[in-house]
């Protein structure tokens, strides 16, 4: 049961300081449930989103009357906020990994598509002209030319999507699902207990720093040539 | 009784609307949450954005505390910041949501200022206008639209967040939401639905309300140019 994570054993530091070894000692166990949770959730979220996001700006960039409805989609989705979106896919999917999953890619996808999107429109038309003087043919074109320039606004969305999402993870708390946002919700609503919302906290900027390190070396191994530029 | 019979009839006992802690008191109090952190994030990142677009500086700034707020969860400042010194009560879930309203403000204010032609800048010095007179006269007339638009994103950013604040019994709609959630699926389900509804509708409503307040203080020979593309400062962030 992961709402009551810090709750069974309430006050290991009763001096309650904001940060405690003693806590993180003796509660290595919910701590490491939090983290496999919260990255269970982002890496996920984040996968999904890209498989579905990428192909859909392709085809926003290729259909062009399909760019406004997409944007307008996502605006609207952005408006929304999460805890009203677990409220109306809590009910009709239950409490469980998949409901946080679902508005976890929701959110995730929006970074995603519109940042590829950015990416590929930013593709010089004369580019495109010359390769299709070169013979190249429509998948050649995307794989080889379109992709590769738009690289940098993939990346930006995946970045972007990958740190809010770990962010956004502790909303999840709602329908028991919200890795280290159990441990800083149920640490509040519990005597007020500041080691265990620090330890959460300092958990979800740690993890949100990891990713989208990685990420940033990911894009210097496909980029190699945009290693001189800063990202 | 299934899920929707039981939202709309929750949605239609008159007291779920007029009880102190019914739809109308909470909407109330979760517009004045929201206004006053928005409030609170104009005074401060207005004069601050304007300034940095006027001396052309801090544009990384910028970019960083964008970046800064994006990874850190709306839920921790909501827990962290009422075991401080700000104390329990509202003070600490309007300074944790004004926090977040800075990015878009400041962001917007900056590159409002920064966008003003270099050419019309030179003009008003060259006509003897000083630093503050330029500022006032001429690039925050023609910044007003990229304030209006950055006023829009961070309001509907701050109307949606305030929801959060029913995670630390704060107040505003998202109460009904979480209270729904403590009875359990199975008797409240119809009530985390009809509240989740709720939210939708007034964040819905105001983003269309200022979309169109934007688009009156935007100066109709800019109108045509549109929103431009989101940067790293600008893009939203995930509610």
């Amino acid at each position: 049961m992961p709402l009551l994570v810090g709750w069974v054993q309430p006050l290991d530091d009763p001096r309650n300081p904001w940060f405690s070894w003693e806590y993180v000692r003796q509660n290595t166990e919910s701590l490491t449930t939090a983290l496999k949770q919260h990255v269970e959730l982002t890496v996920a979220a984040v996968l999904l989103a890209a498989a579905i996001g990428i192909p859909l700006a392709i085809l926003a960039n290729r259909v062009d009357w399909l760019t406004g409805p997409i944007l307008a989609f996502s605006g609207v989705l952005y408006t929304i906020p999460s805890l009203a979106l677990f409220a109306l896919l809590g009910p009709i999917l239950g409490l469980t990994f998949q409901t946080v999953l679902i508005g976890l890619v929701l959110y995730a996808l929006l970074a995603i598509v519109r940042n590829a999107l950015t990416g590929l429109r930013q593709v010089p038309a004369g580019v495109l002209d010359a390769a299709r003087g070169m013979g190249y043919g429509s998948l050649a074109l995307l794989w080889r030319i379109e992709l590769p320039l738009a690289l940098p606004g993939i990346l930006t969305g995946l970045r972007i999507a990958t740190v809010s999402t770990v962010a956004l993870v502790t909303v999840g708390y709602i329908v028991g699902f919200g890795g280290f946002g159990n441990l800083i919700i149920t640490g509040f609503l519990f005597n007020f207990y500041k080691p265990q919302i620090m330890a959460g906290t300092i958990g979800c900027l740690a993890l949100a720093l990891i990713f989208d390190l990685i990420l940033i070396g990911f894009g210097r191994l496909v980029m190699p040539w945009a290693r001189r530029r800063t990202t | 009784m299934n899920l929707w019979e039981q939202t709309l009839l929750w949605l239609n006992d008159p007291l779920n609307w007029t009880n102190p802690d019914g739809i109308l008191a909470r909407t109330w109090e979760h517009l004045q949450i929201s206004a006053a952190a928005v409030a609170l994030g104009c005074l401060v990142a207005w004069p601050l954005g304007i300034w940095l677009g006027h001396i052309g500086r801090g544009g990384t700034l910028i970019v960083a505390v964008a970046n800064m707020t994006r990874a850190m969860p709306t839920v921790a400042l909501l827990t962290i910041f009422p075991l401080t010194f700000i104390g329990f009560g509202y003070p600490p879930i309007i300074l944790a949501l004004a926090l977040f309203a800075i990015p878009p403000l400041l962001a917007n204010a900056y590159l409002g200022v920064r966008e003003v032609d270099a050419e019309v800048r030179d003009a008003a010095l060259g006509m003897g206008l000083s630093g503050r007179q330029v500022v006032a006269r001429v690039e925050l007339p023609l910044a007003v639209p990229y304030l209006a638009g950055g006023f829009r994103t961070a309001a509907v950013q701050v109307v949606a967040t305030a929801t959060l604040a029913a995670f630390v019994n704060g107040g505003g709609l998202g109460m009904i939401i979480s209270r729904g959630f403590g009875l359990g699926l199975a008797s409240g389900g119809g009530q985390v639905l009809a509240g989740g509804l709720i939210v939708i509708v007034l964040c819905l409503a105001l983003e269309g309300l200022l979309a169109v307040g934007e688009r009156l203080v935007t100066p109709r020979p800019l109108r045509r140019a549109g929103r431009r593309a989101g940067s790293a400062a600008d893009a939203p962030l995930p509610l």
